[in-house]
């Protein structure tokens, strides 16, 4: 038998973790901030090399 | 008759539960029109996976599951085909446009903080977390290979939300600026992009996404290979079939066996709930991010973009480009800010794909792998 459950009801509502987590977003937001700049100057390249 | 009498009360109410949310799913598709290739298989598979003793569950269902979605094959075919759908001309006119792709996807990784708080293991919480990619096929690669046991929620939140793009957005993006900004009008300069540049555009997207995140080379790899098959000019009969019955056959195939993760059990939790509000603060957050990122730049630039373009930083590609069109010309009838919207919005798809692998590459060193 089913019942309506939540693993969030079990577990205690913690906000520290966000604060804890804050380094994720750090990083994930530079790590595609830097892949995006790379290859926007590749794109310019290419477009620099091959228009016509 | 006792054993037809025995099937019936086989039935509880959670059952029938799943089986109205099956319905609900399947009148979305067709009354509403949202994201019908997908939320109708899934309704359907929703309704067959919940009603008793059913042998497509452990059957058909479960096969297509592992075939299919446990090894994330079927989201990376169905990039096939969306790379080959995506003309990246508007991007390659205007290269920087690739910023604001960027910036709108803040809302995972806000999302994955807010998560962190309810779902302790960091495998949910980054699963949940990219729901803001604003990409089902994203999701659902992600998910699966972290092993999230939320993986049908997840679904349903991730193609729910790209429906509901056109009601979620307007609000959010009208609340960030003002009507003087909305009315900003951006030039299009409409500038020749040759055939090669074309062609080398996916394989340097490939190399150089790939070489700092190895994590993301079988997304970014599969949808460039896509967009490949369509700029190569040699390959006609191919990109049409990838375009349309290769995604059309790998959607149905997508949708119907999610349903895997459907059934009572598994999805009838306040968890889901939870995700879906979690879903909800991350579309929200990635159109915040996206306007606030060109309000930003406009603080340094000569030339003013309109900072709704920003907004169609997230992937869910077209109607986010078309959205921020529409509410340019609702300001200014002569504002055509289309091929810049489109331009950031098929950005948004490349940065959604990064922004998978950066999660999985942070969750490998988490997992020590």
């Amino acid at each position: 038998m089913y019942v309506l459950t939540s693993t969030a009801v079990n577990i205690d509502f913690n906000p520290m973790a966000f604060i804890e987590n804050l380094k994720y977003m750090g990083v994930g937001m530079l790590v595609i901030f830097v892949v995006i700049g790379i290859i926007i100057l590749a794109t310019k390249l290419v477009n620099y090399l091959f228009s016509e | 008759m006792e054993i037809l009498y025995q099937n019936l009360l086989a039935f509880d109410r959670y059952d029938l539960i799943m089986i109205a949310i099956g319905c609900v799913l399947i009148y979305l598709a067709i009354a509403k029109e949202m994201e019908p290739s997908l939320l109708l298989p899934m309704g359907f598979g929703t309704i067959l996976v919940n009603i008793p003793f059913s042998d497509a569950l452990g059957g058909p269902i479960q096969e297509l599951y592992h075939a299919g979605i446990a090894n994330e094959l079927f989201p990376l075919l169905l990039f096939i085909g969306i790379g080959a759908m995506i003309d990246f001309g508007p991007l390659l006119t205007n290269p920087k446009l690739m910023l604001f792709g960027a910036a709108a996807q803040f809302g995972i990784f806000f999302t994955l903080c807010m998560a962190s708080m309810f779902f302790p293991d960091f495998r949910d919480f980054f699963s949940i977390a990219i729901i803001g990619a604003a990409d089902g096929p994203t999701s659902i690669a992600v998910a699966n290979k972290l092993g999230s046991q939320y993986v049908g929620a997840i679904t349903v939140a991730a193609y729910s939300y790209m429906a509901l793009v056109p009601v979620i957005q307007p609000p959010v993006i009208k609340l960030l600026t003002t009507r003087k900004e909305r009315k900003i009008r951006m030039p299009y300069e409409q500038k020749a992009v040759s055939k090669k540049t074309r062609i080398m555009f996916p394989i340097i997207i490939t190399v150089v996404a790939s070489a700092i995140i190895p994590q993301a080379t079988a997304l970014i790899g599969f949808l460039m290979f896509g967009n490949l098959i369509r700029e190569c000019g040699v390959l006609e009969s191919l990109s049409s079939t990838a375009q349309n019955v290769l995604a059309n056959l790998i959607t149905i195939f997508l949708g119907i066996s999610v349903a895997f993760n459907m059934t009572a059990d598994k999805f009838l939790q306040l968890d889901t709930l939870l995700i879906m509000g979690l879903g909800l603060i991350a579309f929200i957050v990635d159109t915040a991010g996206g306007v606030l990122f060109a309000k930003f730049l406009n603080l340094f630039l000569k030339n003013k973009v309109n900072p709704m373009i920003g907004a169609a930083g997230i992937s869910a590609f077209p109607m986010s480009g078309r959205i921020v069109h529409r509410m340019g010309q609702e300001e200014d009838p002569q504002n055509f800010l289309l091929m810049h919207s489109i331009g950031v919005n098929v950005s948004g798809q490349i940065a959604s794909v990064i922004a998978g692998g950066i999660i999985l590459n942070i969750a490998a060193k988490l997992m020590g792998g």
